[in-house]
């Protein structure tokens, strides 16, 4: 079983299980992507239909346009909801970055007191269910007169955002030699220019994921912009989503989704380029 | 003496003559305070932005200010009421007065409001009483509130009112749990019929375990798959598990409604093959089996990661020494590399628990009536009843559970393990 590869003496028994094993997985990756594979082809539907008509299925061009980006492209509220998302997903992942990032590098000294529980409660963002986080948030803002606002929702979101920071750069400088900073210092250099010229370029690859990360964690986030942005002035992209869900769902919704996939492959992608880019200069397989 | 001799002949001590000792511990508790510096302004700010609205929204559970302030008089003239039967003139004297008050300043709904949170048809009793009341001069007031409703002539409504008396109070949590105080002041369940959250709270339990359920069956052959494949294969696999991962919530819930609605995709393909008729398209969406099902999905990259990077530790010479000592492959597969898994199966499971079982967006989105979970029922009555303080009760027993569970991810695996692909 722990072969890749069928050895040549193999039993029926095994050949059988062999190839039943790698059917079992086939279905089960079909089932991870097919919700992402099945939404692309369908936001080109030229009917407003959530499935596949004859004409798609024939591969008839006249079964297909770009009429659902169109209307997604000529619609304000769209338009509205992705300048707040960038603008709110900017700016949360900014802070989230410098204040996760400062953390994090208190955190993985030696001196730190108290470290597990502080890390404990840095990363309980992550989980506390967000609803809870949303109704408390909710009040807190209500009584401050913030709802509504998207210097709001940026805090709201540069909270969530932090414990990813934390978590991917305080993983980065274990493999960090702190002998470099002292050496740095020994050479007469101030603890800010050790910073930037030698712990911030060997952490980057860590600080620019775990940015990735606080990135689409306010892309993707809805429930507390629920609570907190009562007008769609104040939509976000996946704000707008709902709506579009549990109001009328158009096919716009599906263009909009699709746009959304390239986006999370494009992201993918660079992380995924950074974390074997990392593991190399650690001297660990690209894997 | 021999006390002397034990002793160091001098103390060590530093350039500047100061006991080494001291010295040392001065430079430690200086490094110290900079490491601690570095964290304090990400703590600060998640103490005014996350950790102080959470308490504070907790704190409306069991602080319920609203009826004593609003109606002062009623609460302390009840204070002597035995509970046995309706109180007598004064008690009614003073809700009179109250309400009148109440009138003025526009605040009666407020209590009428939150008194029928514990006492439903108590609003109008009480609108309706107030309107009646504003009109007379003088007393006696106990016949004219009897005669306006005969609710006043019930221990019940009084019961109600002085339950609330007390600023802090254990209500809403009893509520949470389906219990209320009867009119002796004793604990009981709600009626059959009322008994709503212990169900809801089951519920949640249930589906949570059955999507961890899911997720550890379909995660562990594709991450034993993923593991043991050579690089160049498993890394293109990989791309199937982190796309999930990065794509919108919002677009994963909205494609599995694309797919499993009943003129869905899913569907079409049933009956096209001809396993399904026309007729018998089946519902697979706004049930729990939809919820279920995308929850699991959703979750899957979860159980996933953690159960890939400890898979790829585990040697395979394991399972070939096992096999050359005779042992049969799945019995060598059962007794020698699962239980290698076994940390990585804890870490899964309890991340996906943890996340399942405050799971909002995809209950709300394609979970219909039965397939809503504790969170959706918390929104509700942040958003819809405005019974804020069963919200904070219901979300201050969510948050005990997360938290213990939370404790002991932290305890077994570890936080700053918490997998992110």
């Amino acid at each position: 079983m722990a072969q890749s590869s069928l050895p040549p003496y193999a039993d029926t028994g095994e050949r059988v299980w062999y190839y039943a094993f790698r059917v079992i997985c086939g279905a089960i990756f079909l089932f991870l992507i097919a919700p992402i594979l099945v939404i692309i082809p369908l936001s080109f539907n030229a009917e407003p239909y959530f499935t596949f008509t004859k004409e798609m299925l024939a591969f008839d061009p006249a079964g297909y346009s770009t009429r659902w980006y169109e209307s997604f492209l000529s619609n304000d509220r769209w338009m509205t909801s992705i300048q707040n998302s960038i603008i709110v997903a900017i700016f949360s992942t900014i802070l989230a970055t410098v204040l996760g990032t400062i953390a994090a590098l208190g955190l993985s000294q030696s001196h730190m007191p108290y470290r597990n529980f502080i890390m404990g409660l840095l990363i309980s963002p992550m989980v506390v269910p967000l609803i809870i986080t949303a109704a408390g948030i909710y009040f807190f803002y209500s009584s401050v007169g913030l709802t509504g606002s998207l210097f709001g929702i940026i805090l709201a979101h540069t909270a969530l955002g932090t414990p990813f920071v934390v978590i991917t750069v305080t993983a980065t400088l274990i493999g960090f030699d702190r002998s470099l900073s002292r050496a740095g210092a020994m050479l007469g250099a101030d603890p800010t220019t050790v910073f930037f010229k030698i712990i911030m370029p060997l952490i980057l690859p860590g600080v620019i994921s775990g940015a990735l990360f606080a990135f689409v964690t306010s892309f993707d986030e809805v429930v507390v912009v629920l609570f907190i942005a009562p007008s769609p002035e104040q939509y976000t992209v996946p704000r707008q989503m709902w709506s579009g869900i549990r109001e009328q769902i158009s096919p716009t919704i599906l263009a909009v989704a699709t746009l959304l996939i390239v986006l999370s492959i494009v992201l993918m992608t660079v992380i995924e380029l950074l974390r074997r880019r990392s593991e190399r200069l650690r001297g660990m397989t690209p894997g | 003496m021999a006390e002397s001799t034990l002793q160091p002949p001098v103390a060590l001590t530093t350039a500047d003559g100061q006991p080494l000792k001291t010295s040392l511990a001065r430079v430690e508790r200086r490094a110290r305070i900079r490491a601690f510096a570095l964290v304090v302004p990400l703590l600060i700010f998640l103490c005014i932005t996350f950790l102080f609205p959470i308490g504070q929204m907790l704190f409306r559970s069991i602080h319920d200010p609203l009826v004593v302030d609003l109606l002062p008089n009623t609460i302390a003239a009840l204070k002597d009421w035995d509970g046995t039967d309706i109180p007598g003139e004064p008690v009614f004297a003073a809700l009179a007065e109250d309400m009148k008050k109440g009138r003025e300043d526009r605040s009666i709904g407020k209590v009428a409001t939150r008194l029928n949170f514990e006492q439903s048809g108590v609003r109008s009793v009480i609108t309706r009483t107030a309107r009646r009341v504003a009109k007379l001069e003088e007393g006696p007031y106990k016949e004219a509130f009897l005669d306006a409703n005969k609710a006043w002539g019930e221990v019940e409504t009084w019961a109600t009112i002085k339950r609330l008396g007390n600023r802090f109070n254990t209500v809403q949590y009893l509520a949470s749990v389906d219990r209320r105080f009867d009119t002796e002041g004793n604990v009981v369940m709600q009626p059959e019929d009322r008994q709503i959250y212990v169900p809801i709270f089951g519920r949640t339990l249930w589906m949570s375990l059955l999507v961890t359920a899911c997720c550890l069956l379909l995660g562990f052959p594709i991450s034993y798959m993923l593991a043991t494949q050579p690089l160049r294969i498993s890394n293109l696999l990989m791309i199937m598990v982190l796309l999930p991962f990065w794509t919108s919530l919002l677009v994963r819930t909205t494609s599995w409604i694309v797919i499993l609605q009943s003129e869905g995709v899913l569907n079409d393909i049933l009956v096209w093959t001809g396993i399904v008729g026309e007729d018998g398209r089946v519902q697979l969406i706004y049930n729990q089996t939809g919820t279920v099902i995308a929850m699991t999905q959703i979750l899957l990259p979860f159980m996933v990661l953690p159960l890939y990077s400890v898979m790829k530790t585990i040697s395979p010479s394991y399972m070939r020494a096992a096999q050359s000592l005779g042992a049969p492959r799945f019995q060598a597969f059962w007794k020698v590399y699962a239980p290698n898994t076994l940390p990585g199966v804890g870490a899964g499971s309890l991340l996906v628990f943890i996340l399942a079982i405050g799971y909002y967006i995809t209950p709300a989105l394609v979970g219909g009536r039965t397939g809503q979970m504790i969170s959706n029922f918390i929104a509700h009555h942040m958003q819809s009843s405005l019974n804020w303080g069963l919200a904070a009760a219901l979300g201050g027993i969510l948050l005990i559970g997360v938290l213990l569970l939370y404790w002991l991810y932290n305890k077994l695996v570890g936080v700053e393990r918490l997998s992110l692909g």
